[in-house]
């Protein structure tokens, strides 16, 4: 073995990590090189020198205890964290469920809320057609004089529907007649405007349930709805929006 | 692995080497309370790590989370000794006679060892901690040094020879003053 290749193995012949055929011929080489000798004892005297000056760092004991302290931490809110990720795991998915399905509720409720207007509104069209299919259907009480027309639906009706007439204002009153819309008994008064005929239909709803007028078309009818004083009105007519909608501005105003 | 249980058996295996990663963090960040921090803070990794241990060498697993954490630890105090590479593949010049070096590390007190080990460059202090303090196998430094096999020797041999170089530094200066 050479100066070099010893050389390169001395460390690992100091720290016992050379195999046993390298082992023998560093020490072989040793014997005969004064020079790699001197190289070991520097390196052995070394290493004693480093073992004996107590270098070793001991941790302080406060150390332990402060790991101590924050390991029982640490387990805990793993617990913690465990316990939350998975037994409160489904009351957490139950809740988000309600309250999704609460939040799809309270979207979908003002859409149900139209889409009973919307029968109501086909029921009305229906009703104002069937009306004007048939002089006879036109009204059960046929009178200009809202004294006679309002009188006829007492006893008939479990409420008081206003009737005025409004003759001086380009639309008179022809009469009224029962009716059954929206699963009850409700009024119908039926106007005139030259030569379009109007239906107003009246019953009483929840108070809370006030609410401005809504316009919309139906097969070519107009109709407004709104609701005033616990009641619902109805009125459609063939008439144009325009008209129709200052008729609906004489009823309101009248009541 | 309910929490309690965990916890006992991880003080069981880990706690016991608090000394060896005090001492490992000790000479890497050579603060003291630096270095507590950096053993607490690894404790609570290896605790966060320890379903990965399955029962093998717990000092040489929680030596290697130190040697991490304290680089880590330096990276973000930017320590300007992480900048300075090693590179394993040159070769100092050879000095075949050591005899003058052997004698002045014989003539070295502990104070002037404890100081040229701190002026070690990172890389070679490391390697030198776990072989000369901690005793360690050059398989054991391979794993907590996350070294090859080989290099963890050439780093050894160069690592005592740049020793041996500070403390002559050092045993000259003495004597000429």
């Amino acid at each position: 073995m050479s100066c070099q290749t010893t050389q390169e193995f001395i460390h690992a012949y100091v720290d016992g990590e050379l195999d046993l055929a390298r082992t023998l011929e560093v020490e072989q080489h040793m014997q005969e090189c004064q020079a790699c000798a001197n190289a070991y004892r520097s390196q052995t005297a070394l290493r004693s020198a480093l073992k004996e000056s107590s270098l070793y760092q001991s941790a302080p004991a406060r150390l332990e205890k402060r790991i101590r302290s924050s390991l029982r931490r640490e387990a805990k809110s793993e617990v913690g964290r465990r316990l939350f990720g998975w037994r409160w795991l489904p009351v957490g998915v139950s809740l988000a469920f309600v309250l999704l399905m609460a939040f799809v509720i309270w979207r979908a409720a003002p859409g149900l809320r139209r889409s009973g207007d919307e029968i109501v509104a086909q029921e009305i069209v229906s009703n104002h057609v069937r009306s004007l299919q048939l002089e006879s259907h036109r009204a059960d009480v046929i009178s200009s004089d809202q004294h006679t027309v309002k009188p006829w639906f007492d006893g008939k009706l479990d409420f008081a529907p206003p009737v005025r007439d409004f003759a001086s204002q380009g639309f008179p009153l022809i009469g009224g007649r029962l009716e059954y819309l929206d699963n009850r008994s409700v009024a119908a008064l039926i106007y005139q405007r030259q030569k379009h005929y109007i239906n107003l239909y009246i019953w009483p709803v929840d108070q809370s349930n006030a609410g401005g007028e809504i316009a919309t078309k139906r097969q070519g009818y107009n109709l407004l709805h709104w609701t005033s004083s616990g009641m619902t009105y109805w009125t459609v007519s063939d008439l144009n929006g325009v008209e129709l909608h200052e008729f609906a501005r004489l009823v309101q105003e009248a009541q | 692995m309910p929490g309690q249980n965990k916890l006992a058996s991880f003080e069981t295996a880990v706690l016991p080497h608090l000394d060896a990663a005090y001492n490992l963090a000790r000479w890497l960040t050579r603060n003291d309370a630096d270095a507590e921090d950096v053993v607490q803070e690894a404790y609570l990794r290896a605790f966060r790590f320890f379903g990965g241990f399955h029962g093998e060498d717990g000092r040489a697993w929680l030596l290697g989370i130190v040697r991490n954490t304290s680089y880590t630890w330096m990276q973000r105090n930017r320590s300007p000794e992480l900048n300075m590479a090693l590179d394993d593949e040159t070769h100092e010049p050879e000095s075949h006679d050591l005899n003058p070096e052997a004698l002045l590390v014989q003539k070295a007190d502990a104070q002037m060892l404890r100081q040229a080990v701190e002026e070690l460059p990172l890389e070679f202090r490391e390697v030198l901690v776990l072989r000369e303090l901690d005793e360690m196998s050059y398989k054991q430094i391979a794993v907590v040094a996350d070294l090859p096999l080989g290099t963890v020797m050439s780093r050894l041999a160069r690592a005592r020879r740049r020793l041996q170089q500070i403390l002559a530094g050092h045993t000259q200066t003495e004597v000429l003053s």
